[in-house]
């Protein structure tokens, strides 16, 4: 859209008194639509700052821990405070694969909802069912958390974890004791999480696919799922492939509810049965007792390669998205 | 789209509809199971908050600040206090600086300047807030020299910048140019234009991306573990730490005591009241028509 432009200066009839009309009052108002142009900027300027300061805290922050394990502080599993060793791989491992395990669950899942949504639901329940999903990403992770804690966990205990090792054990990803608290009840309230994040976005870039080429499909007899598959999904694909990075983005930073039920032990495991630690959790649990400028740091330092990590798949997603949406929006379609 | 399913729609309809349909049905179904399955959890959330929370949320919960370790009784009175100072140092800071960028994107950032401003509020928003926490801590409270309800709220700040700024600028977009247009030919200058016709003809869109950034915000706990910190009694100093409700649910859930367990779901149910209502409320604003002058 282009931006109005200002109008040049007026002319306008002067009142009997000799005075000039009130709204050709232009003198003024240069100097007052520059104040409110230098105010406004700075305040799209503080969001520039503000990026820029935490770029700075983390680096400057970390920069102890750097020069103690340089890279390798990514490929050490230690993590052992009293004598002052510090290694990343761990976090990085849990944070990883909690991750992965959450979009293995979710995305099927979310994909099916946003198709239910755009495609199959009758009419009256498309509103309803759009609304609820997106309650879900507006429920607070540290109530996921408590949620999880006493509900999903001894569910999975006492039904899904035994039935997984009994029928699944031999793939090894199911063995160990189950205690409920584990990779697998992460990955799982992750999956929770992100189900809103990855349909809403699916179905965005569903409603941009033009109508006609819905109907053009089904005129060449197609059923209606042969319509979605070939003639919405297809096309939207590189948008959903984007919703689902943009999933990934949220449950690598998420925080509280991962904190809560992945047992916080910063040990490598095969199993999902068995405890895990990610890089926020650890940061969460460990930031305020860190003693120690080493031990801060390397936590600071987890927080930066976080930070690196998130940025990176973000901008992969906005990316994405963007190439089907653009010139195109959404609602004109909707 | 590939031969094979040209293939597929050109076979006569009576030898392969069955299957197709077969097909067909069983998509139905999946999709439809989805929703369900999504919809399980929601339900069960909710569930067990009404269920848990409504019998532990009384008088004593809401007026009363938290008992020593392993005793029973006491409530979260500090902990929501606490929450609602710094949810209002947040938004005091957060709401005109982020509709402040978002008057900028909208009405000056079709420009090289504005692009690196929305990219960068872009990348700000997929930050996650645990980094926030650390960033406050290390301006903040490392500065000051202690925890504070100051620190939590410029935490939260942070975080609502750019989330209102992107929906204030997408809801000034949506006011069409012939009204500015109209208010320059009057004569009104263009700070005048902009605060008084445009965002004043936005402005239920501005308060529904105000709102949702509030409830995003309301339930944030990590970015407030190591800046606000948390408290067992009553503070009325800013400068001092303080207790959250989130912070609060979260410590007494993974305590070993039953009577914490309760109280965190009271306070839960409590956190969830909030934001649904406020959530709830924009729809309603938003149901009303994003805009007075568009259709």
């Amino acid at each position: 859209m282009e931006s109005p432009q200002p109008i040049a200066k007026l002319e306008v009839a002067q009142d009997p008194n000799g005075q000039i009309a009130p709204l050709a009052n232009t003198g003024t108002s240069e100097i007052a639509d520059r104040f409110f142009y230098v105010a406004m900027l700075s305040c799209g300027l503080v969001i520039l700052v503000l990026v820029g300061l935490i770029v700075y805290e983390l680096m400057t922050k970390s920069s102890l821990s750097w020069h103690a394990f340089g890279l390798k502080f990514f490929f050490r599993s230690e993590w052992d405070p009293v004598n002052d060793q510090f290694g990343a791989l761990p976090f990085v491992y849990g944070t990883i694969v909690s991750s992965i395990l959450a979009l293995v669950i979710a995305v099927p899942l979310a994909i099916g909802v946003a198709v239910f949504i755009t495609e199959m639901s009758p009419r009256w329940l498309k509103g309803p069912l759009a609304f609820t999903t997106e309650l879900l990403a507006a429920i607070p992770s540290v109530i996921y958390g408590l949620w999880a804690i006493f509900v999903l966990v001894p569910l999975l205990r006492i039904y899904l974890q035994p039935w997984l090792a009994a029928y699944f054990g031999w793939t090894g990803l199911f063995d160990g004791p189950p205690y409920g608290i584990g990779m697998l009840a992460a990955g799982i309230i992750l999956a929770i999480m992100v189900v809103p994040i990855v349909s809403s976005i699916t179905r965005e870039v569903m409603t941009a696919v033009p109508r006609q080429q819905r109907e053009a499909v089904l005129a060449l007899g197609a059923t209606r799922w042969e319509m979605i598959r070939t003639g919405v999904l297809r096309n939207a694909r590189a948008g959903i492939l984007g919703g689902i990075i943009l999933g990934l983005g949220r449950a690598l930073g998420e925080t509280m509810a991962v904190t809560m039920v992945i047992g916080n032990r910063p040990e490598i495991a095969k199993s999902l049965f068995a405890p895990g630690y990610t890089m926020a959790s650890v940061i969460a649990n460990e930031f305020s007792e860190a003693t120690g400028d080493l031990y801060l740091s390397s936590l600071i330092e987890v927080g930066l390669a976080l930070f690196i990590l998130t940025i990176i798949v973000n901008v992969l997603a906005q990316i994405l998205v963007w190439t089907v949406t653009r010139g195109n929006p959404a609602r004109a379609n909707a | 789209m590939p031969e094979t399913d040209i293939a597929v729609l050109h076979h006569s309809a009576e030898t392969i509809s069955i299957w197709r349909r077969g097909v067909n049905g069983l998509a139905t179904l999946a999709a439809a199971a989805s929703v369900v399955l999504v919809l399980a959890p929601l339900i069960a959330v909710f569930g067990y908050l009404i269920y848990k929370g409504i019998g532990s949320v009384n008088w004593a919960f809401l007026t009363q600040t938290p008992k020593p370790p392993g005793e029973t009784g006491g409530g979260m009175a500090n902990a929501i206090a606490g929450s609602a100072a710094i949810l209002f140092i947040g938004s005091l800071a957060g709401v005109p600086l982020g509709i402040g960028a978002g008057v900028y994107l909208a009405e000056y950032g079709q420009n090289r300047m504005g692009n690196v401003i929305r990219f960068t509020a872009d990348v700000l928003n997929g930050v996650p807030s645990i980094i926030i926490g650390i960033v406050a801590y290390s301006l903040v409270v490392l500065t000051q020299g202690h925890f504070s309800a100051f620190a939590g709220g410029v935490a939260l700040a942070i975080m609502m910048i750019p989330t209102i700024a992107r929906t204030t600028e997408e809801m000034l977009l949506l006011v069409p140019n012939a009204v500015r247009e109209a208010a320059y030919g009057l004569g009104v200058s263009r700070w005048r234009t902009t605060l008084s016709i445009t965002l004043r003809t936005a402005t239920s869109g501005v308060i529904t991306g105000v709102m949702l950034a509030f409830a995003r915000v309301a339930g944030e706990t990590a970015p407030l573990l190591f800046t606000a910190f948390g408290n067992q009694f009553w503070n009325w100093k800013l400068n001092q730490p303080t207790a959250a409700l989130p912070l609060q649910i979260f410590s007494y859930a993974i305590s070993p005591y039953d009577d914490w367990h309760r109280q965190a779901w009271a306070g839960a149910l409590i956190l969830i009241v909030l934001i649904v209502a406020s959530v709830s409320a924009v729809r309603l604003v938003a149901g009303r028509g994003m805009l007075k002058g568009t259709s």
